[in-house]
């Protein structure tokens, strides 16, 4: 048994009787504890986790398991469990325990995987650099002075760290991506509405989307095929049907195998020149990257993307202005957090919300209120949705000529703790490569292709509304090319 | 964005802010409206806001009931409840 292997090995192990699940989640729980230190979870559930994985023992030697039965794996802890905390890294919900449980959740234990725990997390996924938690910031794997990248860190940094072969994530502006990068992983956010967001702590609904990280791009895959698809429970989710992942879901990965790669084939990849221009560090690796794809076939081409300048600004009162509707449900009397002896309705509100949201929550619910205030409305809230639509159609024409774009995920490798905390808006600036893709509602992923200094940087591939099967395809047939992927930070 | 009224913003989001936190508040406000204007010179003139990334209009279902509430389930989360109401400070005296 080793950390760092592919969930189509562990598999395949577990089918043979290599080990049992039982031992595999042992052997993961172990991890988890060993490695506290950097702060990956939030929750471990040893209990829930070894009941779940004796059941996927069994179903394995009824030979009615899926091709992730008794597979461990970590969730965000935005997404609702049953029966535990989950706390999405507030004050404000560190004893909620969810009365039911997340679509996503849902259908991963009905395929039989064992949830080793919760993950920590920028408060209400808020953050790129996982300092937002209450609980704490994520540590590197890679250096424990510097942040994994957020929102989603604990998960990007847990498997980066080999605490858990797989994790769920969620991403607004890039809290999969930017920490997958951070952390030399792969991260995917598919197209807006391919995941349900039921049971998902919402932030700003019109970008939220949930999505997986793994060590390769085939384990996204194959984790992707069973959180995907129609979810009556969640109005925009998508009634799109996607024959392939259901075919990467019933038959695993050598069927994906077998499909083949040849999509890739004459792929045309656009590289943004509005993203190289901003780009800081990593310019050499992304350009060998590019190569490597050029060499297997695939034609590049420099695109442009006119308003990207336009993201960052209309992205902060998009999701301001969600956030601070969706977080006015926080009031101090249903759930969540309350103050002592409120001495009014009023005062139970304000000292409940002041005391249980963290600085950064305010901040941007302050920047959300502020935008959809009397006066204000027309300026920012529909001016940020103009240019939301005038980002979108620069997508949109650009794949009229290219299949896909290739991007940087972030301009640097992981910043140090503490470096931007003081600065909210050079923080915000972090997210530039990763936002366009969000408010267009388009599938985006972040793989490994090198390091620089010893640290990791990554690769952004952009596609099309639904188009993951070329994204994951491409993916993989650079990963079959390179080993960036296959490179883990020293002493895990 | 001249003259942020903190006090104002803080009350419609339901926050109480020492005077500390408001000076903190208002500086950081300031900075990202500032950087947020730069949308302003960009010409949207005839544009329609995109709401859905995908455009899609909202779906509507069938009027049924689809749900059970099971409402001690789901006050074992509130902080202060009697024979299932949610307590609150008073608010008619």
């Amino acid at each position: 048994m080793q950390a760092f292997t592919s969930v189509s090995r562990l598999a395949e192990g577990l089918r043979q009787g290599a080990y049992s699940s039982v031992e595999l989640t042992r052997f993961f729980l172990e991890r988890g504890r060993r490695f506290g230190d950097l702060n990956c979870y939030i929750s471990l559930m040893e209990e829930t986790a070894l009941a779940q994985a004796e059941a996927a023992d069994k179903r394995i030697g009824k030979n009615d398991a899926t091709p992730i039965t008794g597979i461990p794996l970590a969730h965000k802890d935005i997404f609702c469990t049953k029966g535990t905390i989950t706390s999405c890294g507030s004050r404000m919900l560190e004893n909620f325990v969810a009365p039911y449980d997340a679509t996503l959740v849902e259908r991963l234990n009905a395929a039989g995987t064992v949830t080793l725990g919760k993950t920590n997390m920028d408060e209400f996924a808020m953050g790129s650099s996982n300092e937002n938690s209450y609980f704490g910031p994520v540590h590197n794997p890679w250096h424990a002075e510097r942040v994994p990248g957020g929102s989603s860190g604990g998960s990007a940094a847990a498997v980066a760290a080999g605490l858990t072969p797989i994790a769920t994530g969620t991403d607004t502006g890039g809290s999969i991506r930017q920490p997958a990068a951070f952390c030399g992983i792969s991260g995917l956010k598919p197209t807006y509405g391919r995941v349900s967001r039921y049971g998902m702590v919402a932030f700003a609904s019109s970008l939220d989307q949930g999505g997986v990280f793994g060590t390769s791009v085939e384990d996204l895959a194959l984790l992707l095929a069973f959180v995907a698809g129609y979810d009556p429970r969640d109005s925009t989710s998508s009634e799109h049907v996607d024959p392939w992942l259901n075919a990467v879901a019933k038959h695993g990965v050598d069927a994906f195998n077998s499909s083949g790669s040849s999509a890739s084939e004459g792929l045309r990849i656009g590289l943004p020149r509005e993203y190289f221009a901003q780009l800081n560090t990593g310019r050499e690796l992304l350009e060998n990257a590019s190569r490597v794809l050029e060499a297997q076939g695939c034609t590049l081409r420099e695109i442009s993307l006119p308003h990207t300048d336009a993201a960052i600004p209309a992205y902060y009162i998009i999701a301001g202005a969600e956030a601070s509707t969706n977080l006015s449900r926080y009031d101090g009397v249903r759930f969540g957090y309350r103050c002592e002896d409120p001495r009014s309705l009023e005062d139970l509100y304000q000292r409940s919300r002041s005391e249980g949201f963290g600085a950064e929550v305010k901040r941007r619910i302050l920047t959300g209120t502020y935008a959809l205030s009397v006066g204000y409305f027309d300026a920012y809230y529909l001016k940020a949705q103009k240019l939301r639509r005038l980002i979108r159609t620069d997508f949109l024409e650009a794949f009229n000529t290219v299949d896909l774009i290739l991007a940087p995920t972030a301009p640097d490798v992981a910043f140090g703790l503490g470096e931007m905390t003081q600065d909210p808006v050079a923080m915000y600036q972090q997210d530039l490569f990763t936002i366009p893709a969000s408010l267009a509602g388009l599938p985006a992923m972040s793989i490994p292709c090198g390091l620089h200094e010893g640290l990791p940087i990554g690769l952004q591939l952009i596609g099309p509304h639904f188009g993951e099967r070329t994204l994951l395809e491409t993916g993989m047939l650079y990963q079959r090319e390179t080993d960036w992927h296959c490179q883990h930070p020293g002493g895990f | 964005m001249d003259g942020i009224d903190i006090k104002h913003l803080s009350r419609l989001a339901q926050l109480a802010l020492t005077e500390t936190e408001r000076s903190a508040a208002r500086k950081d406000l300031e900075r990202i409206i500032t950087m947020v204007d730069q949308m302003q010179a960009i010409d949207t003139d005839g544009v329609e806001p995109l709401a859905h990334p995908l455009d899609a209009d909202q779906r509507l279902r069938a009027d049924a009931v689809t749900e059970t509430v099971d409402r001690d389930l789901y006050q074992k989360s509130a902080p202060a409840i009697r024979d299932g109401l949610y307590l609150v400070p008073r608010v008619v005296e």
